[in-house]
């Protein structure tokens, strides 16, 4: 704390920091099964946009003005 | 000057345990399964045709939109499902999922389900839905459920509107037949709730929700389990009657509403020592009644072309 204060190297400021909370490897594999679902349910949204966009407008999805 | 372990306990969040199969959970899949295939029976009756990736579209959205309805549920009622032997074993009861991450998700969910019908389908469909996630969270959940024997009654409406949508879904209106398909899951939902309630009731009385057995006893919930069983069996040959499906519906509605009556009366006429048996049979039957009607009038469509 007295460390931030006085403007000391950021080296041994680090060393006073608390480490945090350290996952356990159970918890870093179910944060990547989350991760990974999330990807999956985005790229999903990303392919149903495309089908509707070609379904609704066909052809017509490069007919606009420029 | 150093940290103590207990002020590093309120600088960090906990980390979550949560799995994936904990906030499918969450959506509770078996009530969503239930929504889609209403919903589709709604859509694929509407006399409109529209591209099956549109219909693929509606179906998810509305899918989703029930799934958002039940995180916030969960997320509301995670104080009272901790204190029922049916309940205590979802996620935030158990302590895998933060109510705070239910909320987020469920929000998100129920944002992303409107906004995606509204924008990919069409906005009246994207409105019902709004509306039917609101009823089900902002009447149901947080304001009957809690206050009154009839919060069943009432919030059954929620789960009546999935076929509405499907219909609005494919034709951008309402109609009378998607109306009917309402009024069924409507009055289906009493008897069926309360048939559980019956053989549930010291749970709920533990919960302190307010459900019919709990504040009018046992006898007055079986009178009114017959009384809209009464109501149901109707509406359920209905759209027969009125020409919106053909016989092989109406011989399906005649007889499964005909056994939804006797086993109604089982229950009034059941004595208090034989272990809810009546009325476990009715909750049961009640499911595949519902589905049956639904699954009928799909046959029905289907072969009408």
């Amino acid at each position: 704390m007295m460390g931030s204060v006085l403007g000391m190297s950021a080296v041994s400021e680090s060393n006073d920091q608390p480490p945090g909370i350290v996952l356990t490897e159970e918890q870093k594999r179910r944060r990547r099964a989350r991760s990974i679902a999330i990807a999956l349910a985005l790229a999903a949204l990303v392919v149903l946009v495309y089908l509707v966009t070609i379904v609704k407008l066909g052809p017509g999805v490069l007919n606009r003005p420029l | 000057m150093s940290l103590t372990s207990e002020t590093d306990n309120r600088l960090y969040a906990q980390p979550s345990m949560a799995g994936v199969g904990d906030y499918i959970a969450l959506m509770k899949p078996r009530v969503m399964s239930l929504v889609v295939f209403t919903a589709f029976v709604g859509y694929a009756v509407a006399p409109v045709q529209v591209h099956p990736v549109i219909g693929f579209t509606a179906l998810l959205c509305i899918a989703i939109g029930a799934g958002a309805s039940g995180a916030l549920n969960m997320w509301y009622d995670a104080d009272i499902d901790a204190r029922m032997q049916r309940t205590a074993g979802r996620p935030i009861p158990m302590g895998r999922v933060a109510p705070g991450e239910a909320l987020a998700f469920g929000t998100t969910l129920a944002a992303f389900s409107v906004v995606l019908l509204g924008l990919l389908v069409n906005v009246f469909a994207a409105a019902l839905l709004a509306f039917t996630i609101l009823f089900y969270v902002g009447v149901y959940t947080m304001w009957l459920k809690r206050a009154t024997p009839q919060n069943i009654v009432i919030g059954g409406a929620a789960g009546a509107f999935p076929p509405m949508i499907g219909w609005a879904a494919a034709t951008g209106g309402l109609g009378v037949e998607p109306i009917l398909l309402f009024l069924i899951i409507f009055f289906w939902t009493p008897p069926h709730f309360w048939a559980l309630s019956l053989y549930r009731a010291a749970d709920y009385e533990r919960a302190g929700v307010p459900m019919l057995p709990v504040v009018s006893g046992e006898r007055e919930t079986r009178r009114q389990i017959l009384l809209y069983t009464l109501i149901l069996a109707p509406f359920g040959v209905a759209p027969w009657l009125l020409g919106y499906a053909g016989l092989s519906y109406g011989i399906v509605a005649l007889v499964s509403g005909a056994a939804m009556i006797v086993l109604a009366l089982r229950v009034l006429r059941e004595a208090a020592d034989t272990g809810h048996r009546a009325s476990r049979r009715l909750f049961a039957f009640s499911i595949l009644y519902l589905f049956l009607l639904f699954a009928a009038l799909l046959a029905d469509q289907l072969v009408a072309g």
